[in-house]
């Protein structure tokens, strides 16, 4: 089925050369990091040594795990409007593990020492348990997505024994995230992360940035191809995201009690950080407020229905949605959670230009394989013209 | 009849799981620990815990005597920007080191003490259990040990450390030296480096050098031994640590 990726219009291949132009130049900071050093590179420091990257790699996570909103109702419950739209959720899953593998690799400060992660496996370390984790999950989407869209492209049912695989992948899904909460939740100097709700929080935020995106990349689809995701399905993915939006509302809102009801400093200093500033140092608030801004725009057009369901408001509320998400967790929530640091200090942290250029390049590398696979599967579904319930899946 | 095709499955099936035999195997294989004989003046202990008699502490000099000798034999760079800066053991102010359990309406000179600090050898090192590659491990006498040249550089450990005692090197470190001590390792760009108690020096036969340089000041023993010095000052002097209630278990006291 490769082939099928090999042929395509021109608009195909000025996009594939732009994401590897930015591959390269992603490589070329890559390297330069390592040669002059982290200081001039990274907005990172002694105080928050973790940041932008590590942010992309939480984030990349949930919409990764999202795919099982897709695979579940389809799979498991036979829902047959998610029908045309598994294999795309699938294939995101793809190349979103990949983003948050290569996000958590581009940090290493010795990226030719990390065969010691498995010449010395550690089960008590998180990072092991996130490696094993991650590998597994990007396996079983390729492998599932793969086998049924060939099957597909031969007019087959799907082979039997794929589906001890969906089933496995299902039950994956919420279990990457949750280890990915892990690396936060059990650090017993780090306050602000060490909350018991956060896979679940986690979990939530994923729910809804996941099936944003995924709305968008349909309707991406639908413009640049005949392939029709179905608007059902899209609309069904606004309504989920609708309540994974509320639900992570709600959370925050959790988190706000705990801290200010209980009144302990540790856990309030975060917060204030992010909405208010701590201690004079207002370093993030803007960017919270933006984040906060998107997540209520988000949620008041999905809230009420004809705005939710009609395509240009859809459009932008997913947009809101997963830009408010990525705000909050692909970098705010990380470099919070070393604010104050442990002699109590505040010490802020920010991208650096370098830095965003690897992260750049690290995303292209999931646009190019979801490109790819998508490619692939855009092709057999043309030509298969209707899918397996008889309804017609292109548009002419 | 087994078609070509089928053949070729099987037989790359069990060559994958032959490999992974033959790794295991290896693994279980390998002996643990150290094949090395141990220097017969070592010092023994069970765990080594370190008493800082802060009241000693009067001058300036007092503390740059210490840090100077540890810095400056453990080829820690000298870097100025505190974002970036590199240390094992540095100073500071008391409302700093303690927040959270600072007094307000302690003595004023309490206040305006600098306590020396490093890192606290926890017995139950959150440190040791987010390392992904055991760079960071425990002695069997309580150091909580660094390998510098085995640190893929994650920074997990950075995040899980509740006392800022461990150091990234965001810049080459070798650029920083001032005056190279040829007898211990220097470090490389991208790896984790911090205090180790003076393993190298403990298994000598020696004191750690700030113990050393501070003539007194400092007091450094087991203290699973009844009869140390250390437990004698910590019966008989008021002592706190940093952050116990994260039930870290910190070696480092404080002498108050």
């Amino acid at each position: 089925m490769l082939d099928l990726a090999l042929k395509g219009r021109p608009r195909y291949w000025i996009w594939l050369s732009f994401l590897i132009t930015m591959i390269i130049i992603g490589f070329i900071c890559w390297m330069r990091e390592h040669h002059v050093g982290a200081a001039l590179t990274t907005g990172l420091s002694r105080d928050v040594s973790w940041g932008f990257h590590v942010g992309q790699l939480t984030f990349f996570v949930g919409v990764a795990a999202s795919a099982v909103l897709v695979v579940l109702p389809y799979y498991f419950h036979n829902y047959k409007i998610f029908g045309r739209i598994a294999v795309i959720g699938e294939f995101l899953a793809v190349g979103c593990v990949l983003i948050a593998m290569l996000s958590v690799f581009v940090i290493m400060g010795q990226p030719s020492r990390v065969w010691n992660v498995i010449l010395h496996p550690t089960p008590h370390s998180i990072i092991f348990w996130d490696m094993v984790v991650l590998i597994t999950y990007l396996s079983l989407n390729l492998l599932c997505g793969w086998t049924i869209l060939h099957a597909e492209k031969k007019s087959a049912p799907p082979p039997k024994w794929i589906k001890p695989f969906i089933y496995w992948a299902i039950l994956w899904a919420p279990s990457i995230h949750t280890v990915t909460a892990f690396l936060y939740a059990g650090l017993p100097g780090r306050p602000h992360w060490m909350t018991a709700l956060q896979a679940a929080h986690f979990l939530a935020t994923a729910f809804a940035a996941g099936p944003s995106l995924l709305i968008i990349l349909s309707m991406i689809i639908r413009k640049v191809s005949k392939f029709d995701p179905g608007q059902q399905a899209i609309n069904k993915l606004a309504e989920i995201a609708t309540y994974a939006l509320i639900i992570h509302l709600f959370f925050i809102g959790l988190e706000f009690f705990t801290a200010f009801y209980s009144q302990i400093p540790d856990h309030m200093a975060a917060l204030k950080y992010l909405y208010v500033g701590y201690e004079g140092h207002t370093g993030m608030v803007s960017w919270m407020a933006i984040s906060t801004l998107l997540a209520f725009t988000g949620l008041l057009i999905f809230i009420f229905p004809p705005l939710r369901k009609w395509n240009v408001t859809k459009l932008i509320g997913a947009l809101c949605i997963f830009f408010s998400i990525w705000m909050d967790k692909g970098f705010a929530f990380v470099v919070s959670g070393f604010i104050p640091n442990p002699f109590d200090k505040v010490t802020e942290a920010w991208i650096a230009l370098n830095e965003f250029l690897v992260a750049a390049g690290v995303w292209s590398v999931g646009a190019l394989v979801i490109t790819v696979l998508y490619k692939i599967a855009i092709t057999v579904k043309e030509k298969a013209v209707f899918d397996k319930y008889g309804h017609k899946q292109i548009v002419d | 009849m087994i078609t070509r095709r089928d053949f070729l499955k099987i037989s790359a099936f069990a060559s994958l799981i032959g490999l992974g035999g033959s790794l295991s195997i290896e693994a279980l294989e390998k002996k643990q620990g150290p094949q090395v004989l141990k220097d017969l003046k070592a010092l023994k202990g069970k765990r080594w815990a370190m008493a800082i008699d802060t009241r000693k502490f009067k001058t300036q000099e007092d503390f740059d005597k210490v840090i100077k000798a540890c810095h400056k034999a453990h080829n820690v760079p000298e870097i100025m920007n505190p974002l970036h800066e590199v240390k094992w053991i540095w100073t500071e102010d008391y409302e700093h080191s303690f927040p959270g359990t600072a007094e307000h309406y302690i003595s004023k000179e309490v206040k305006e003490r600098k306590f020396l600090l490093l890192c606290n050898h926890c017995d139950n090192a959150p440190c040791i259990r987010v390392c992904p590659v055991k760079a960071t491990f425990k002695r069997e006498d309580g150091i909580t040990m660094q390998d510098m040249h085995r640190c893929i550089g994650c920074k997990f450990c950075m995040a899980g450390c509740p006392y800022g005692a461990r150091n990234y090197n965001f810049l080459p470190p070798r650029d920083y030296i001032k005056e190279l001590n040829p007898e211990y390792p220097t470090r490389m760009l991208g790896v984790v480096e911090k205090c180790t108690f003076c393993n190298e020096r403990i298994d000598r036969g020696l004191l750690p050098y700030c113990v050393e340089a501070s003539e007194g000041k400092i007091i450094f023993g087991d203290l699973y031994e009844p009869n140390s010095e250390i437990r004698k000052v910590l019966a008989e002097n008021i002592i706190i640590r940093r952050k116990v209630e994260l039930g870290t278990q910190p070696m480092v006291f404080y002498i108050i």
